[in-house]
């Protein structure tokens, strides 16, 4: 993907990152859904369980570790998380805000929404808050033109964006705060 | 109204539960069709159908079935596509979240059909919500003994997995999307071996769209020559259509094929005319990737006779004045929208989507970006429309699949029937310049017309 080719990886900061027993125990259960001799498959599955449950990125502490559990070369692991864009490659904010930029969400207004947004919130997109609460970015067709303008936090949908509403919900996430949002876990979707 | 053969039953209070779903005929046809009926008379019913692929390609899902490599003796696949990125597109997405029941069913007769043990659903990553609906559909199918060992007490055995991707388009491409179940980069691969050969593990594979295998219940249940009486021609049954941008009406409407598009926008049924009172400019019928037509040509075909909603009438007059019914993303206009703007906005999609394989692709898409980029901010040259139109002709046809076209497509469209509006892009730049994401309505674009 073109402009995604100058992402560098961050050195290793050996760091130790390991799932809990019970979380081990589980994706154990999910490789069972493919062929013993193909437990690579679960590499998608598994990149979005460690991205939540590891520090809501991956690292190349946690790609190492991914790899490992796998019995894969770490190479392996980076090229598939450096291809698909829902894997954060470097630190985000607690709330990974992302807009709908492509044609049907376009032409409903989603650029003002990202201008507002970026007013809001002080940063341009592609940045995180001095705070660490929000990164704000753009993405490709969400796949809901039909309630466009759209933003996912944290692949949580808010449809039918205007600029009254964006102001609420951006508060909302603001007074949460720290709190932990309420969020499906990966590892019960299989 | 027209008649309704998939999503009938989406009003019903609780439709998403199993018991609710049974009490209004639901899974009658998983019954029939493992008690009454072998797997070739199933494959028999889906062929009489004419049901053709609703994912885009419309590709006619009994003669992709027939494909199937039956002699081999490895395990057969079924992967259903729910990998809905197509922009413009949001049915699948629409029919997963109100009848999980329908795509579970769909799934299991297909399976049952093709002689498949292990189906996965291929789901776009950011449809985590739905993943749960449909592991809560999944999970009362196999309390109810439709799933598991022994469906029924037939000897059939099925089980389903649901498997996310991680945002990509390309893996709605059928190999990339094996390759990404795989494990690996949604890079699609090279044809033949198709995968009805050499598919998901190099095993016998059919993959389908999560609405064509949700149409094989109703199929079923009716028979495949009943469905064939819907619709005209030979784009039989209904169609999933969701229509979005500037119109009153915005969401999904299933429609009968062969629905004049002209009543599909203005009708209050579906789309209710274009927002705001505003004029109609243009239409993308089929997701971003089909050829745009301004509005005279999808509403009457160059030799005057009224556009259809079927495969042919929307294909009619090749791409000189047609387009496809493809996904049918139906994207609508009004006077207001740039078509250069609209035009740069899906090249830098397919741009950022383009998984790199193929040269004229993946250079391309980079350069047609760049040079749409400066035309709408008012630093366009004239020798820049026949760059892309150039560039748009070498990526097309030349690429390991359909990507490169569908890049292509939108381009050389735009500028086969906007190009007077690319013109004034080049001339006027202090007024593309000033204009705020910007409307050219007011200004004397000459051979722009209005509907």
């Amino acid at each position: 993907m073109n402009n995604r080719i100058d992402h560098k990886l961050y050195s290793k900061e050996d760091k130790p990152v390991k799932f809990s027993e019970d979380m081990l125990k589980r994706i154990g259960e999910i490789i069972l859904h493919y062929p013993r001799e193909r437990r690579r498959s679960v590499l998608l599955p598994l990149l979005h369980i460690a991205q939540q449950e590891l520090g809501g990125y991956l690292s190349v502490d946690v790609m190492d570790y991914v790899a490992s559990l796998l019995d894969i070369h770490p190479i392996e692991v980076y090229e598939v998380a450096t291809f698909y864009s829902m894997f954060h490659l470097e630190p985000v904010g607690k709330y990974v805000i992302e807009v709908c930029r492509t044609g049907p969400c376009s032409i409903c207004g989603s650029e003002r929404i990202v201008d507002q947004l970026e007013k809001i919130l002080g940063i341009k997109t592609g940045e995180t808050t001095p705070d660490g609460l929000f990164t704000l970015k753009t993405v490709e067709c969400l796949g809901s033109c039909g309630t466009a303008p759209v933003m996912q936090v944290n692949t949580v949908f808010y449809e039918s964006l205007t600029s009254e509403n964006i102001i609420q919900i951006i508060g909302d996430l603001k007074n949460q705060g720290n709190n932990k949002p309420l969020e499906t876990k990966w590892v019960d979707l299989f | 109204m027209g008649r309704l053969v998939l999503t009938d039953k989406i009003g019903i209070k609780g439709i998403r539960d199993i018991e609710v779903y049974r009490a209004h005929g639901g899974y009658s046809s998983l019954v029939k069709a493992i008690k009454e009926m072998t797997p070739a008379d199933v494959n028999r019913e889906v062929t009489k159908s004419g049901l053709r692929g609703r994912g885009g390609a419309g590709f006619p899902t009994g003669l992709k079935w027939s494909f199937l490599d039956r002699k081999s003796d490895k395990p057969r696949y079924l992967v259903c596509n729910a990998d809905e990125s197509e922009p413009g597109t949001f049915k699948d997405r629409y029919l997963m979240e109100h009848l999980p029941h329908l795509l579970i069913e769909g799934l299991i007769i297909s399976s049952f059909a093709l002689g498949v043990r292990n189906c996965y659903i291929y789901i776009r990553g950011e449809f985590r919500y739905i993943m749960k609906i449909l592991q809560q559909a999944i999970h009362e199918a196999y309390q109810q003994k439709f799933l598991g060992e022994n469906i029924l007490g037939s000897g059939y055995s099925l089980d389903i997995f649901l498997h996310p991707g991680g945002g990509a388009y390309i893996c709605g491409e059928e190999t990339a999307m094996l390759e990404s179940l795989e494990g690996k980069r949604g890079n699609p691969r090279i044809k033949p071996p198709f995968p009805a050969y050499k598919g998901l593990y190099d095993c016998p594979t059919v993959v389908n769209n999560v609405e064509t295998l949700a149409t094989v219940v109703p199929i079923i249940e009716m028979g495949g020559d009943a469905y064939a009486e819907i619709g005209k021609g030979k784009s039989t049954g209904t169609k999933l259509i969701s229509a979005c941008g500037n119109i009153n009406k915005p969401g999904v409407y299933e429609i009968e094929l062969g629905l004049p598009v002209e009543d599909f926008i203005y009708s209050e049924e579906y789309c209710g005319g274009i927002r705001n009172g505003k004029r109609l400019k243009a239409v993308v019928p089929g997701g971003s990737s089909v050829p745009v037509l301004p509005a005279e040509l999808i509403l009457h075909t160059l030799k005057g006779e009224q556009r259809l909603m079927t495969y042919e009438s929307l294909a009619e007059g090749g791409f000189d004045s047609g387009t496809m019914l493809g996904s049918g993303g139906f994207i609508v206009y009004d006077e207001d929208a740039c078509m250069v703007r609209n035009t740069w906005n899906f090249t830098r999609f397919y741009r950022h989507e383009s998984c790199g394989q193929c040269s004229p692709c993946r250079e391309g898409t980079a350069w047609m970006e760049p040079v749409l980029w400066r035309i709408e901010h008012g630093k366009g040259k004239y020798s820049d429309i026949d760059l892309l139109v150039s560039i748009a002709d070498k990526i097309e046809g030349n690429t390991i699949c359909p990507f490169g076209d569908a890049a292509a497509w939108p381009v050389s469209s735009a500028i086969r029937h906007f190009r007077p509006e690319f013109e004034f892009h080049i001339e006027h730049p202090e007024i593309v310049r000033n204009i705020y994401h910007g409307s050219l309505v007011n200004y004397p674009v000459s051979g722009i017309q209005y509907r």
